[in-house]
């Protein structure tokens, strides 16, 4: 592994101002949180930080709290603490089973949630040094080549998924994520924090870089409100999603007042499918009705040439995860 | 060069190493413990699991600094002289290991299980095992094994440490 030097920060401000003066000095940095993602990119020569910003040294930032309004979820808090959080399973279950459904119990004992959020693509391109846009390069191969697991939406002029399990979670739970740079804190909705590739085909979030995720939170349920993440994967374990689909649901008297969908595993960013969502609202969620949002989920739908069994694999995930979603008392 | 001192199998060790180097590493190198083992190198294959604070991580990707101050148990802790692990002994009775290259790795995969679980059903032993890849056995024997020891341990509250 390419030599770096470690940095420890005590606080977020701390971390915030070492990465600034790295960078002044004219040295690349990344932040680390469980590491789980980072040390396979520097391993493989993907990245090569010359300082290494060590968040888990940053004191609080591994609790989960109650907070006005809802919960707050500091970036350091494990997925593994996540998924067995109580309250969390309890009133947004779709957060527990999205950090729950990740990798191996080794990452989601170590993965963070921030780095969870903040992971770079597993384009295999891009993982693999090829010039690609992720690369610094101006091409994207996916485009033309082997694109099995690449975008079916928002994708161009870079066709890579999001790979974040929680991150779709977080944008149908309506989360907000607190922005921490040299310029102060920011509140950003989870919904405006990821970002297409024709805005900006280098990154996939708004951070900037001295920025930190600082924490999450996640606003309190509302009465009738349930929800849930289900993942199709290419094999039973281990691995990022093929599709998946976060689901928020708010019924009251057996009628759909809100649904939130958010689709993983199809498009650069979390994408949200209010097309399906607009056939719920004011209806009995019924498995025909689930059927027609499925329908309209996919309506947007660009596949590549090697990518169009996402299609219907979408379709039936949005239709099935809706049907058992309903049925849950 | 960063100073670790991580106690690791119950005993205080310290080392001066790059900052580059991960726990893996550290254990193999620089304090002879040769039992996990060195696979895929990213996080795939489990072979170089071992518990950190009582939970099973990929050695391979913790760096050496991020254990500073941490209890490591890693396959050399679980046997004592005069006897196995339990678990050791369940493998090796029913033939749960092949080559045995990934052996190290999914008995602290188990063990990190058990302590934590002492009555896993059979699905909760293959989630336990699903960050540790065998291509010997096709992990029947290993599940079984497993089985063995939480049915035998039964009430038993799980033991703290190795
Ligand atoms: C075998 C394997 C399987 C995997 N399967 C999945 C999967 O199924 N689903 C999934 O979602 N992921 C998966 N991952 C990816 C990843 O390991 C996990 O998502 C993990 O949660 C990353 O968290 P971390 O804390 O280890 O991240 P790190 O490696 O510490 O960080 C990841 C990235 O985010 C940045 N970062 C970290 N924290 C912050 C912060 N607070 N603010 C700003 N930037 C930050 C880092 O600089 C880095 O670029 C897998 C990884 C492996 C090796």
């Amino acid at each position: 592994m390419k030599s770096f030097t470690n940095a420890n920060p005590r606080d977020v401000a701390h971390a915030v101002a070492l990465s600034a003066q790295a960078h002044g000095a004219n040295r690349s940095v990344s932040f680390a949180g469980g590491g789980s993602d980072l040390l396979a990119l520097v391993k493989d020569r993907i990245v090569a930080p010359d300082v290494i910003v060590n968040l888990k040294t940053v004191k609080g930032l591994d609790q989960v709290a109650a907070a006005p309004g809802g919960l707050t979820v500091g970036a350091l808090v494990t997925l593994d603490a996540l998924d067995r959080h109580p309250v969390v399973r309890r009133d947004h279950a779709a957060l527990a089973e999205a950090a729950g459904s990740v990798a191996t119990p080794q990452i989601r004992n170590v993965g963070t949630i921030g780095g969870n959020i903040c992971q770079r693509p597993w384009c295999w391109y891009y993982r693999n040094g090829f010039p690609c846009l992720k690369n610094g390069g101006n091409t994207c191969f996916s485009a033309n080549g082997e694109n099995q697991f690449h975008a079916i939406f928002g994708g161009g002029p870079s066709y890579i998924v999001h790979p974040s399990d929680t991150a779709p979670a977080l944008v149908a739970l309506d989360a907000t994520f607190r922005v921490v740079g040299p310029a102060g804190e920011r509140m950003v909705p989870a919904a405006e924090f990821f970002i297409l590739p024709r805005d900006d085909a280098k990154r996939e979030n708004v951070l900037a870089p001295d920025e930190i995720l600082a924490s999450v939170h996640v606003p309190a349920a509302r009465r009738g409100t349930r929800s849930t993440y289900h993942k199709i994967l290419d094999r039973e374990a281990w691995t990022h999603a093929v599709v998946s689909a976060a689901i928020v649901l708010e019924l009251e008297g057996g009628v759909c007042r809100l649904a939130r969908i958010v689709l993983g595993g199809v498009a650069p960013v979390p994408w949200r499918v209010p097309e399906a969502e607009r056939v719920l609202v004011g209806q009995r969620i019924t498995p025909e009705l689930a059927a027609q949002a499925g329908e309209a989920a996919v309506s947007g739908a660009r596949p590549l040439a090697k990518n169009g069994y996402k299609v219907p694999l979408t379709r039936n995930l949005v239709r099935r995860t809706l049907v058992e979603l309903a049925a849950r008392a | 060069m960063v100073t670790v001192t991580v106690n690791v199998n119950g005993e205080p060790r310290t080392a001066s190493v790059p900052p580059e180097t991960t726990l893996l590493r550290l254990l193999r190198e620089q304090f002879n413990l040769t039992g996990a083992k060195l696979g895929c190198d990213v996080g795939d294959c489990g072979a170089c699991t071992v518990m950190v604070d009582g939970k099973s991580v990929n050695s391979c990707l913790m760096l050496a600094g991020q254990a500073d101050g941490r209890d490591v148990l890693t396959i050399e802790g679980l046997a004592t002289l005069e006897r196995l692990h339990p678990l050791q002994e369940a493998f090796e009775q029913l033939g749960s290991l092949q080559c045995g290259f990934c052996g190290p790795g999914i008995l602290m995969s188990a063990k990190a299980l058990l302590d934590e679980n002492p009555d896993p059903s059979e699905q909760d032993i293959r989630d336990a095992l699903a960050g540790n890849l065998c291509r010997c056995t096709g992990y029947i024997k290993m599940i079984e094994a497993i089985q063995g020891v939480a049915r035998a341990d039964g009430a038993r509250p799980a033991p703290k440490s190795a």
